[in-house]
């Protein structure tokens, strides 16, 4: 007997997952959904949009309107969807190659924007659909079948790049520390602005057997041991391996794009009004 | 009622676009196409339209996607290098059967090559630049007047056939001068999207005429669109009997609107020994040269495709029936007349006039290969 919520919003026909076993996506998936269904949102007015890779699968698991896209182009697509229908809720699902990598220069403007999408990075630090590749988010002389003697590139400090690129919500979350992972996503989605959430997850097929750490459990006590609740005002340096988790950043001050092209649209369509350029039908505004 | 304006091929476009319902602009700036973004950013907003400039051209046509999906209809503009950025994508909204029009203002040379100078170089990119086996429909307009009326068109037959469809002026048709003709409201044909109500849950499966027609994000029907093969529900299948039947379908769905999809200009194609074809601009060119030898007393005939993709093979074979050469002539190393040859095999002695400088074709490059042509006859 499936729990409700998972019976709302999990496209059970498609199951099971193409995922491995002992692979974080299936409790991810369980958290979003619990996230969803603890703020009500209706599936109907609920866009996922993902990009390629693992994580962006979870878009043909769940129940509401879902685009599967191409690869790192989730955002973009997602940004032309919240354009045309403001009422639905949209949340982009991208991994850390996706979302990082090739869809990198889409993250970044799309926090400049501030446009109310929620984008969840999923991070298993390799591309686990291809067999575990460096990804600009593997860690510094970690191993991956294409940095075989240790990768000698340096990841992202992701949450320091999204908030100089403009984003207004910032979290991160693991998958161990799961019920903090479903705060953050309800936090995020109500944030009006663009919202971001990292979730760390592990791949104990590609990412644990290259580094020495091969069963899941062993993966899920790293991030239990090295995540450290961030709490305002109290920052304090951290062990090489650890990192914080919980709301890392928020601005409310900004004012979201639609909100802005709103209203700078009204304001534009009074001022033609009073200077008697805009009398309200189409033809005469198209004056050439 | 109908007014007519002295208008760039640019802002032709734009008003097309405006003319046929477009409310999504989604474009980055580049030559010699920039002209119909501004336009769009000056108008969309005044008539609840959105135009959005985004970080490259990739970004451009996935937003254009998206926006489509949720049920506006949308376009982008680009050139050359832009155009070949959005390759991936343009077989993304041919997969997941969105609509989608691309204008792609012609210039001339690979990479950054010349960007002030006008050419007909992405002919064959317009049908083939993305990968695998995918329908796509491109329109050639020769002047500003056709810029309107063909970007109108463009979106009919995009939400006819949900496919993208293509728009290839060269740089001189964007950028030249002419009256152009702007229809009343419906006095030009403008297909709105066609919505389907469904009972199950197969909404990409096939009515009569080949078309899937998917309800829009946000209609009440929890669609999914995917980049991947999918069956008619919307989801993944990799058995190799569905990817074929999916495979076939989507790119035979043109099939079903043919008659659509034929539209050319021609003279005195029937009873002429010698034809010149080209399409766009150089068309012009060659439609006064066809004139000026009729009345001289040559049987020559001028064949201009206007869809220059699908080509009109069927039409062009039976008009040329009585011609021994063919003279195509382009602005590119002899793209359509690759389509020409593969027609006609050896039957006909086809010959091409091409230039590849940046500049326009002169009458006189079009002379002196006729006059091989004639004094070998």
């Amino acid at each position: 007997m499936l729990e409700s919520f998972i019976e709302k919003y999990a496209r059970e026909f498609n199951f099971p997952t193409i995922w491995c076993s002992g692979c974080g996506l299936g409790t991810f998936m369980r958290v979003m959904m619990k996230a969803f269904d603890a703020i009500s949102l209706d599936p109907n007015k609920l866009v996922l949009v993902s990009g390629i890779g693992c994580s962006s699968r979870v878009t043909a698991y769940t129940d509401c309107n879902t685009v599967h896209t191409t690869h790192g182009r989730a955002l973009p697509v997602a940004t032309g969807i919240k354009l045309v229908n403001p009422s639905l809720t949209v949340v982009v699902i991208t991994g850390d190659g996706d979302g990082t990598a090739i869809g990198g220069n889409h993250l970044i403007h799309a926090a400049r924007r501030n446009i109310d999408l929620t984008c969840i990075l999923l991070n298993n630090s390799c591309y686990g659909m291809t067999s575990g590749q460096v990804s600009p988010m593997t860690p510094h002389s970690a191993y991956s079948s294409t940095s075989p003697y240790g990768n000698i590139e340096h990841s992202f400090d992701l949450v320091g790049m999204l908030k100089s690129a403009g984003a207004t919500y910032i979290a991160r979350g693991t998958v161990y520390h799961y019920p903090l992972a479903e705060k953050l996503i309800v936090s995020a989605i109500e944030h009006k602005g663009f919202s971001f959430v990292e979730i760390l997850f592990q791949c104990p097929t590609y990412f644990g057997r290259f580094n020495k750490v091969p069963e899941p459990a062993d993966m899920l006590r790293e991030f239990k041991e090295n995540g450290v609740k961030y709490v305002p005002g109290k920052d304090k340096p951290l062990a090489e391996n650890q990192f914080y988790i919980g709301e890392l950043y928020r601005d409310e001050s900004k004012v979201e794009y639609v909100e802005l092209l709103k209203k700078h649209r009204h304001e534009r369509l009074n001022l033609m009004k009073l200077q008697g350029q805009y009398d309200g039908c189409k033809t005469k505004n198209r004056t050439l | 009622m109908a007014k007519t304006y002295l208008m760039s091929g640019n802002d032709a476009c734009a008003e097309g676009a405006l003319y046929a319902g477009c409310r999504f602009f989604a474009g980055y700036p580049i030559t010699p196409s920039s002209e119909i973004a501004e336009h769009l950013a000056k108008k969309l907003p005044l008539i609840d339209g959105i135009f959005i400039q985004m970080e490259d051209e990739i970004a451009s046509i996935c937003a254009c996607i998206g926006a489509s999906m949720t049920g506006a209809k949308a376009m982008t503009a680009t050139s050359g290098p832009g155009f070949s950025l959005m390759q991936e994508n343009i077989g993304y909204a041919a997969i997941t059967e969105t609509p989608v029009v691309i204008v792609n203002v012609m210039r001339v040379a690979p990479s950054t090559g010349m960007p002030t100078g006008t050419a007909q170089g992405d002919y064959i990119q317009a049908r083939f630049g993305s990968h695998g086996d995918y329908p796509i429909v491109a329109l050639a307009p020769a002047t500003a007047n056709e810029m309107f009326e063909f970007t109108v068109k463009a979106f009919n037959i995009s939400e006819i056939l949900r496919t993208p469809v293509i728009v290839i002026p060269e740089a001189v048709v964007a950028h030249i001068r002419e009256p152009v003709k702007i229809p009343g409201a419906g006095e030009m044909e403008v297909v709105a999207r066609i919505k389907r109500d469904f009972d199950g849950t197969f909404f990409f499966s096939r009515n009569e005429d080949g078309v899937a027609r998917p309800p829009s994000v946000g209609d009440g029907y929890k669609v999914h669109y995917t980049s991947l093969v999918h069956t008619e529900s919307g989801f993944f299948s990799s058995s190799p009997l569905q990817v074929e039947s999916f495979t076939r379908a989507l790119v035979e769905k043109l099939k079903s609107k043919e008659h659509l999809l034929v539209d050319f200009e021609e003279e005195g194609c029937e009873d002429a020994e010698i034809i010149l074809v080209s399409f766009g601009v150089t068309g012009r060119a060659c439609m006064r040269l066809a004139r000026d030898l009729r009345k001289a007393g040559e049987k020559v005939g001028y064949f201009r495709p206007k869809i220059v993709w699908p080509f009109p093979e069927k039409e062009f074979i039976n008009l040329a029936e009585r011609a021994h050469s063919i003279i195509v002539a382009e602005l590119n190393y002899g793209q359509m007349r690759r389509e020409v040859e593969r027609l006609f095999g050896r039957e006909k002695r086809i010959l091409g006039v091409n230039k590849v400088d940046g500049t326009m074709l002169e009458l006189s490059r079009i002379k002196d290969v006729l006059r091989e042509v004639v004094k070998d006859a």
